[in-house]
């Protein structure tokens, strides 16, 4: 952080710096600073990223929040266009790396969409197991590093401790902790391993343990409801007009979410709770968030319970690659294993606009197809980025420390916002 | 929502707003209405205060480029009702120089999402309190997601140890960048039903190939 103080002084009276070095002069000394202007980030810890905040700061008090973002802009969107359709997924981990499942996941279905294919059921139940698997994964870290900002170490220890465990089980089903490149246009690219079902159960039966334990360092915690209550309130009129979603949008007492209202895959099949906020504060966030996480564990658990026998990934061998061992014995499935491989499939020419909820808000991907084997235009609807240019009403007239505690609460990640 | 319904919804609003709609389609069960440019602030704002739309938020501002156009740019605005539980598109034309106004006075999110648009297509919107760049780097020059434009960019940054700061040079590829062109000549892995592709349909058991 650097700052600029200037002092400018009052008529008369020789201005006096903080620590009052001329204060002899008279008891009528008087110290006017003018309001200015400091740089936050682009590296700071609370920054939650590459975020540069130019404040404008009247004493201690926020009057003007302006973010500059872009510092990981890679240009994904572009990238996407020169890539055929399954080369892009991998991309999707990159955005929100905190979820990254969710972000293929609105990926495929727009591509499921055009080409108005639809995934087996048992690759339906296993994209949702672990699209809930991830918002827990996301929410941990949002609210745990949320406390972090605030002044509490010991959730971060702690949950970081869970999401590790839960990262085993995206290395499980897709070989990578993070970057899973899992979920295919057609369903998933494996089938889930012998045994994981268990051990996720296991895990959900685990889990609310650590809730309560959470729940009791930081819910009615003194100092963390001293940072948090009353601290960035939005109202349902603001969040509806700065098109904010998810967590956001539900902290301010509307009951959307897009799994209830526009159910995609198997969720009407579920039975689940939407949390709503009534105050719209950072408390009332982080209060749905915790909360989100107990309806996420009874959809996993159902998803276990549920779990149906069958294919994994559609049979129609124009869209998904055919099983190795067909490969050695068929020409066809050799011919069509290369062509996936080269050519990839082609889309025919439309566009859709395909949006789910991803733990921090509306996710959506917005593909055009000009009916060859690359997408023409692909934008991505990033929640995080309608959430941070709310950051300059939600903090105006608030301290500094505040304007962290708001960040914490909007649960930004760069790699989306930013693209 | 039925195709159907939907198709009325369009024909609704396109009664309402009149004139200014020039299409109203329905497509894998999304609308979408193609206005006249000037005409987007009365349209945005129609929609979200009549009752019968609703459409409270604006999801989203993006721009399409087609340079083969005469007006290149499509600029789309994906709306959302919560009251009625229901998505549509709204789209214009534009080129480079003539501007769209700006819609911040209907919707203050469209800020960000018009200064992503301006930033990266080019497409200037008029009336917009603070369009500067968001995304690209402080003094770019040019708009990257046109179609003319590089993939690989014009410039790249390098830490400069003579000169003590980061300096800008033009891209030098050690490998020029390689865009294969995997389109066969022949219908390759499209939906086409080629003779003799029932014989393989009928195999695997799958109804169509």
């Amino acid at each position: 952080m650097s700052m600029t103080v200037s002092t400018e002084s009052a008529t008369g009276v020789v201005a006096t710096g903080p620590n009052g070095a001329n204060s002899a002069s008279g008891p009528e000394t008087k110290t006017q600073i003018k309001p200015y202007t400091m740089n936050f980030g682009p590296q700071h810890p609370a920054a939650h990223g590459v975020l540069r905040l130019v404040m404008e700061l009247n004493g201690e008090v926020v009057e003007r929040c302006d973010p500059h973002i872009g510092l990981l802009h890679r240009g994904t969107e572009k990238l996407i266009e020169y890539k055929t359709y399954i080369q892009a997924v991998p991309y999707f981990d990159r955005l929100d790396y905190v979820s990254p499942m969710c972000m293929e996941h609105a990926y495929v279905l727009g591509i499921e969409n055009l080409l108005q294919i639809k995934a087996p059921l048992r690759a339906q139940y296993i994209r949702v197991l672990f699209s809930e698997i991830t918002r827990i994964l996301n929410h941990i870290l949002s609210i745990t590093t949320g406390a972090l900002d605030v002044g509490a170490i010991t959730p971060a220890l702690w949950g970081f401790e869970e999401r590790e465990i839960l990262m085993e089980f995206y290395e499980r089903v897709s070989g990578a902790r993070l970057h899973a490149n899992y979920f295919r246009p057609g369903g998933v690219a494996w089938d889930i391993p012998d045994g994981l079902l268990d051990d996720i159960w296991a895990f959900t039966e685990r889990f609310p343990k650590f809730m309560d334990d959470l729940e009791s360092l930081l819910t009615e915690n003194r100092i963390f409801k001293q940072r948090t209550v009353d601290i960035g309130i939005v109202t349902k009129e603001q969040a509806l007009d700065w098109a904010f979603t998810g967590p956001m949008l539900r902290g301010s007492g509307v009951a959307w979410d897009l799994r209830k209202s526009q159910p995609y895959e198997v969720y009407d099949r579920m039975e689940f709770d939407v949390p709503v906020g009534l105050t719209g504060d950072c408390w009332a966030r982080y209060l749905v968030r915790m909360e989100e996480m107990k309806q996420s564990l009874r959809i996993i658990r159902q998803c276990c319970k549920e779990m149906p026998a069958g294919p994994y990934k559609i049979e129609d061998r124009k869209v998904s690659p055919p099983p190795r061992g067909e490969m050695k014995r068929s020409m066809e499935a050799l011919i069509h294993h290369f062509k996936l491989f080269t050519e990839g499939f082609h889309v025919p020419a439309g566009e859709t606009y395909t949006a789910i909820e991803a733990p921090k808000g509306e996710f959506g991907v917005y593909l055009v197809s000009d009916g060859t084997n690359k997408p023409y235009r692909c934008k991505i609807r990033a929640p995080g980025f309608a959430h941070l240019q709310g950051l300059d009403f939600m903090s105006k007239g608030h301290m500094l420390a505040d304007a962290v505690a708001n960040i914490a609460s909007m649960d930004i990640v760069f790699g989306e916002i930013d693209r | 929502m039925s195709e159907q319904a939907l198709k009325e919804l369009g024909d609704d609003i396109a009664a309402k707003i009149g004139g200014d709609v020039l299409k109203v389609e329905v497509r894998l069960g999304e609308l979408m209405v193609t206005v006249k440019r000037p005409a987007i602030l009365a349209v945005l704002t129609a929609l979200r205060d009549d009752p019968a739309t609703r459409f409270e938020q604006l999801t989203d501002i993006t721009a399409v480029d087609y340079p083969d156009r005469v007006e290149r740019f499509e600029v789309v605005y994906q709306l959302l009702s919560y009251t009625h539980n229901q998505r549509m598109r709204v789209k214009l034309a534009t080129d480079e120089d003539t501007p769209v106004p700006s819609a911040v006075a209907v919707f203050s999110a469209a800020n960000w999402f018009e200064r992503e648009v301006w930033d990266l297509f080019g497409i200037f919107f008029e009336n917009h309190p603070d369009l500067r760049r968001i995304l690209t780097d402080y003094g770019f020059e040019g708009h990257p997601f046109r179609k003319d434009f590089p993939l690989t960019g014009y410039v790249e940054a390098r830490y400069d140890e003579d000169q003590k700061r980061v300096i800008y040079e033009p891209v030098r590829l050690t490998q020029d960048f390689r865009a294969f062109d995997f389109l066969s000549p022949w219908e390759g892995m499209t939906n086409v039903m080629l003779p003799g592709d029932e014989k393989a349909a009928l195999q695997d058991g799958s109804k169509k190939p």
